[in-house]
């Protein structure tokens, strides 16, 4: 079974703050992780690969992204992926979600695979596009916010646990298949000291444009159909009326009148 | 790469400097230097220098190409034999774009013996509904729901085309997005036409830090997933007419590579959907054991709201995942939400700052939900909310 896992470096988004004065982000100091539902993929397709095993099972983690990223592939490895790739070069840079999609699965088309787990989306863009998008690209199924897989006896068949809107639905689709992995899966493990050491020697690849072989006007932000015009802060909420909560009656009363007032009960 | 800064030009202004959200402009003497690793070129220094020092570099648009397209589509979505709220959120917000561009409202109606629910959507203020009736898309599959939707595209040239940012909006659009390599602008809050005629569509990022305007200049339909309650309906106009339109193609069950074994709803009896309701009753980890979720459970059914949990107290299996607010969890913005016990974590704050009205109640003074709430109050939840009951009882019985 040859598992690939398309991560991503993201800020710890918990950590961004905005300057009130500029309205502009503070980067600095935030620390730069895995993203969490990356994690989720990372750790499925090791327990996939240790479940099923098989001397040619492994599992491939890829990102693009600057050279710093290289962090969190080695993150993945050190839970126990085997290799890696990273697509790094700055005609990548600006790529919205369809060139970031086009330049990961033209990469992994070169790969071997049966399997491709993603995060259901990266906590910066939020946009659970890049997944979907991969699969088309490489015109294989998907099946999206998975909470729990099975992979058959013989290796062929996925069934999986997909949320919708009201609960979930069980699917099965017969492999190659994208996945993309949301919360419940299951725990991500920490890397350990040996799983840090070893990873460190474990094979990585670095891919730039002239090695993908796809040409610049496809990539990066010339490659982009959309485009970022601005980007603002958001209307601050003013934090509006807070009472003191000592007199419950009169607090709820003085809640239910602004309440009717503003015409929502 | 894409940003060109002539160094020659610059006047050394540094207006740039503060025009960047990303930080990645930085004072060198009296110019300035970029950090390409913090640059997302989102040419906010572009617009702001005064001297064309910085040039960002982009396709060239086709103009007599893009005119070919013309009306705003809305796909919409149907479950248990009914249409999604939200479609009737974006037909309306449709009819807005539409009107501006001075063309048409084409809704989608894609299932299995649905055409009954057509009429609704032109009173809603369709002036064309498509309906596509087949067997094969009665429940939800990527595969058959991509071809409808990308024939229909492929043949009939929307400028725009809006889904629902819902658990099968999300999945469908990206798909038909790089079917026909087009843009796609994920989960808007936000839409609008300016002077040339392009869809500006506006989204959050940054776990909300921060909000994006994007565009899609060089290629249509421009296609976006808007969340859902955002946009209010209209109320319908029963005397309104359109076009209904029954379109015949088939997709054979090989064309579809998954299955659906099982539907599970986890919708628990008599709870609404966070996503579709008005109100919203959530509780964090201050409601302390799940037996006192009775009193968030009795102040939501007497104002038909939705019950809805902080990640801690889904994570421990109080609620069920599908009633869980937040980045992990679901995003929302109802026109009333209550955050019982919850301290305002950003993760959770990313998932329902954009509610119209916001009222927290909670022990700690300092918690960060005060900072959005537009109604806060400091207090015992359990001393607090059976008085709200009362009151909501009370004045309601008065009127």
């Amino acid at each position: 079974m040859k598992i690939i896992v398309p991560v991503k470096q993201v800020p710890e988004v918990a950590e961004v703050k905005v300057n009130p004065e500029t309205g502009t982000l503070i980067r600095d100091g935030v620390p730069s992780i895995l993203n969490p539902f990356d994690e989720l993929a990372v750790e499925e397709a090791i327990r996939i690969k240790e479940a099923h095993g098989g001397d040619d099972s492994e599992v491939t983690v890829i990102t693009m992204g600057p050279p710093q990223a290289v962090d969190v592939l080695y993150k993945a490895m050190a839970m126990g992926a085997d290799k890696a790739v990273h697509m790094t070069d700055r005609i990548f840079a600006g790529a919205d979600t369809w060139v970031t999609a086009l330049t990961l699965a033209e990469q992994i088309r070169k790969m071997e695979f049966d399997l491709i787990i993603c995060g259901k989306q990266a906590i910066d863009g939020d946009t659970a596009q890049v997944g979907p998008e991969i699969a088309e690209i490489l015109r294989i199924p998907q099946i999206c916010y998975v909470r729990k897989v099975e992979i058959s006896e013989d290796g062929k068949f996925v069934t999986a646990h997909r949320e919708t809107d009201e609960g979930y639905e069980v699917v099965k689709a017969k492999l190659p298949v994208l996945l993309t992995a949301t919360k419940g899966l299951n725990e991500p493990r920490l890397p350990n000291i040996m799983g840090i050491m070893k990873a460190k020697k474990k094979p990585l690849e670095v891919v730039d444009a002239e090695k993908l072989g796809v040409s610049e006007d496809r990539l990066g932000l010339k490659g982009s159909p959309t485009t970022v015009r601005k980007v603002f802060p958001p209307e601050q909420r003013a934090g509006g009326i807070k009472i003191d909560g000592e007199n419950p009656k009169e607090a709820a009363r003085q809640l239910v009148e602004f309440l009717a007032k503003k015409g929502v009960i | 790469m894409g940003l060109i800064y002539d160094k020659d030009k610059c006047t050394g202004c540094m207006l740039c400097i503060k025009a960047c959200n990303f930080a990645a402009i930085e004072k060198d003497g009296d110019k300035v230097k970029f950090d390409f690793d913090k640059c997302v070129l989102c040419g906010s220094c572009e617009e702001v220098c005064p001297a064309d020092a910085i040039l960002i570099e982009r396709q060239t648009v086709d103009k007599e190409a893009i005119a070919q397209y013309n009306d705003v589509w809305v796909v919409t979505e149907i479950h248990d034999g009914r249409l999604r709220s939200v479609s009737y959120e974006l037909v309306t917000k449709a009819r807005d774009l539409a009107d501006k561009l001075g063309e048409k409202v084409v809704a989608l109606l894609l299932g299995h013996e649905v055409e009954s629910l057509a009429e609704s959507l032109i009173h809603q203020g369709a002036d064309k509904v498509l309906v596509v009736d087949d067997k094969i898309l009665a429940d939800y599959t990527t595969d058959a729901f991509t071809i409808a939707v990308t024939s229909l595209i492929t043949s009939r040239k929307p400028a725009i085309v809006l889904y629902g940012a819902t658990s099968n909006g999300r999945d469908l659009a990206p798909r038909v997005a790089a079917r026909l390599a087009l843009g796609l602008t994920a989960d808007c809050t936000g839409l609008d036409i300016d002077d040339e005629r392009q869809l500006v569509q506006t989204r959050p990022a940054f776990g909300g830090n921060i909000m994006a305007e994007i565009l899609c200049p060089y290629t249509r339909p421009q296609m976006a997933t808007v969340r859902p309650n955002v946009f209010k309906p209209t109320e319908p106009d029963t005397s309104r007419t359109g076009e209904i339109e029954k379109v015949d193609f088939s997709i054979s069950p090989v064309q579809v590579r998954t299955r659906v074994l099982e539907k599970v709803s986890e919708v628990v009896e008599g709870m609404k959907s966070v996503e579709e309701a008005d109100i919203i009753v959530c509780s964090g980890r201050g409601i302390k054991d799940p037996s006192n979720l009775e009193l968030p459970k009795e102040l939501a059914k007497l104002l038909d709201a939705a019950i809805g949990g902080s990640r801690p107290i889904v994570d421990l299996g109080w609620l069920p995942p599908t009633q869980q607010v937040g980045q992990s969890g679901r995003t929302v913005s109802p026109k009333l939400y209550f955050a019982l016990g919850i301290s305002g974590a950003i993760q959770h704050c990313a998932g329902m700052s954009s509610s119209e009205i916001i009222v927290a109640i909670n022990k700690d003074e300092e918690a960060p939900i005060f900072e959005l709430a537009d109604f806060g109050i400091v207090g015992d939840i359990f001393a607090i909310v059976p008085e709200i009951i009362e009151e909501i009882k009370r004045v309601k019985a008065e009127r």
